[in-house]
């Protein structure tokens, strides 16, 4: 585990890290991946924000991971099964409670069929 | 009314006769109605409450009541109460009810706790001060001008407030022990798997766990055993077999502990903590335990680790907040997209807009392998160091937090200096493995209180408890 330290920092991905800048375009595109808006001064303070926490999670590079398999379950359980049978957990009218808008059978959404870009 | 501050207290009053259950539960109604201003809970449940306690007084007078008879709970919003309000300290959740009862919940509500109500929290349990709700923060009991801590900080402030016997919280980096270290309560983050998630409000889901804050070991330990175990609902609960925690058997030998170098030497250290800590560390000597220092050279890399991880899955876990299904829909969203964007833009306050954003940034592509990938290899370098540490030691031990409770507002403008309040608790989450924070010292500069963190190997939790236990009943130990 010790040398995983000393060796250090090289590794093919290290480049990617010098390069990595924070400008208002990946805002943007991650803004629009998550689904979310910033305007203005909300923008600003993102950005300043997510440069600050870039440079933070940067320094994990300074490990040597060469050869170690991501952990992806922290759980030992393994092959949880349950027999396939349709249970009814929850009715319609339950599902459909919490919904801000809703008639008896369904979900209301605004109107779908339109393409905002050809407004 | 008395305080109570121990469930055997209660139990012993109420079969004494010195009181009933009813008259236990309006005390603590009257207790949170006089601390209104710490902003602790978001809802009472008070005639229900009351109801209940009428029902369970019934069956302690036959004779036929349950383990947790007398047990006075509140849960932090983030757990599901069938028919209840839940909403995670987010606008995003308005007016949304539960469907359904966490298995947490529903194990406590068959062992005859009460629900007395739910608690303030950060939201979506993301913030180390309580700083984050959408409902205004949690002032510290012991000092309304500081923080209770965060993210379970109505949990750790009404058990310090007397306005209930026990509180759950979850802790995903160290949400139960911090603000128990900040608000001098004992918290205990179980193993991972130990306790059904199903039912609590997503935010990490690979680090994520429900556990109890309490006057005292016993309780915690009582109330851990109820909700503790397999369940169906949850993929991820263990099979393995739940140890009676609060039997205390066995917790009397001596130990072999270590303490993280790491810890002691970190430049965050307030002096005092670090100096009642070297003291613990002496009388634990003369008690008969070995203590020495191991090494955890990788502590600084702990909390990025626990920020790409968390932020990634939050990312994912959050997605379902879309205006449409549940939950809060902006008046401005006039097709499909405005639903989604508008809805989560006024719905998500500033902190869990930033942890998306991160999150979605860690999991992109081109960046992936850089950060999410590389933080998952870094997390098993922690996991197998941890593994091997307690090959050979029972327990490790550091500070829960750097220092006491900070006040209100002096972290806000910085989330990295506010993400470093988590640098000793979350080492026991990307492991996953148990933790308590023991409220054992109180700072010598202004009295507030501050805990040690004793960690244990996975599902050890009787071993940990039971020496916690003996550590809060000698009084030597304590500052």
């Amino acid at each position: 585990m010790r040398q995983h330290l000393e060796n250090g920092s090289k590794s093919a991905s290290s480049i990617k890290f010098a390069l990595m800048k924070v400008d208002e375009q990946l805002i943007d595109k991650l803004a629009k991946l998550s689904r979310l808006e910033f305007k203005d001064a909300d923008k600003e303070a993102i950005l300043k924000d997510m440069e600050r926490m870039i440079a933070f999670v940067d320094q994990l590079e300074e490990l040597d991971t060469e050869g170690v398999e991501p952990l992806i379950h922290v759980s030992e359980e393994v092959n949880v099964y349950r027999p396939d049978e349709v249970t009814e957990e929850l009715t319609q009218e339950q599902a459909l409670k919490n919904a801000p808008k809703h008639d008896s059978f369904y979900f209301k959404v605004p109107k779908v069929v339109e393409n905002p870009d050809d407004k | 009314m008395k305080n109570y501050h121990s469930l055997s207290e209660i139990q012993k009053a109420i079969s004494d006769g010195e009181t009933t259950l009813p008259a236990v539960v309006e005390g603590y109604i009257q207790n949170i109605s006089n601390s209104k201003s710490l902003n602790i809970f978001l809802e009472t449940f008070e005639g229900e409450s009351l109801e209940r306690a009428k029902e369970i007084q019934t069956k302690i007078s036959e004779g036929n009541a349950s383990s947790l008879a007398g047990a006075v709970i509140a849960i932090k919003d983030n757990l599901c109460y069938t028919g209840h309000k839940v909403g995670a300290a987010s606008q995003i959740l308005n007016g949304f009810e539960s469907l359904y009862s966490a298995t947490a919940i529903k194990r406590l509500l068959e062992e005859d706790a009460i629900i007395i109500g739910r608690v303030n929290c950060d939201e979506f349990a993301m913030g180390g001060s309580n700083e984050n709700s959408s409902f205004g923060s949690v002032l510290n009991p012991l000092n309304p001008e500081y923080v209770p801590g965060g993210s379970s900080g109505g949990s750790a402030a009404a058990v310090a407030s007397n306005c209930c016997l026990v509180a759950l919280g979850s802790d995903t980096g160290g949400s139960i022990r911090q603000p128990a270290s900040f608000c001098g309560v004992v918290g205990v983050k179980p193993t991972y798997g130990r306790v059904s998630r199903h039912g609590l409000i997503a935010f990490a889901s690979s680090f994520d766990q429900i556990g109890p804050l309490a006057h005292n070991v016993e309780d915690a330990s009582k109330v851990l055993e109820v909700i503790s175990g397999k369940d169906d609902m949850d993929t991820t609960s263990s099979s393995v077999a739940v140890d009676k925690y609060a039997t205390f058997d066995g917790g009397t030998g001596k130990k072999k502990i270590g303490y993280i170098h790491e810890c002691i030497t970190n430049e965050a250290l307030d002096s005092d903590v670090k100096a009642k800590h070297l003291e613990l560390i002496d009388k634990l000597k003369v008690q008969g335990h070995t203590v020495e220092a191991v090494n955890l050279e990788e502590l600084k890399y702990l909390v990025p680790t626990y920020y790409v991880l968390t932020t990634a899955e939050a990312s994912s876990n959050l997605s379902r907040y879309d205006g449409i299904h549940y939950g809060y829909r902006s008046g401005e969203a006039t097709d499909i997209e405005s639903t989604y964007t508008k809805s989560r833009t006024e719905g998500f306050g500033d902190e869990v807009k930033r942890r998306i954003i991160l999150g979605t940034f860690v999991l992109s592509s081109g960046y992936y392998d850089a950060y999410y990938s590389k933080a998952q290899k870094v997390r098993r370098i922690i996991k197998e160091k941890t593994e091997k540490l307690f090959e050979e030691y029972d327990f490790l031990m550091s500070p829960t937090t750097p220092s006491c409770a900070f006040k209100l507002g002096a972290n806000t403008g910085d989330p990295i200096k506010m993400y470093l309040e988590d640098i000793f608790t979350v080492h026991a989450n990307l492991a996953g493995t148990p933790a308590v924070s023991l409220p054992l010292f109180k700072h010598s500069a202004h009295q507030l209180p501050f805990g040690v963190q004793f960690m244990s190997a996975p599902f050890e939790e009787k071993a940990l408890l039971g020496f916690a236990h003996n550590l809060m009943n000698t009084p030597s130990l304590k500052d």
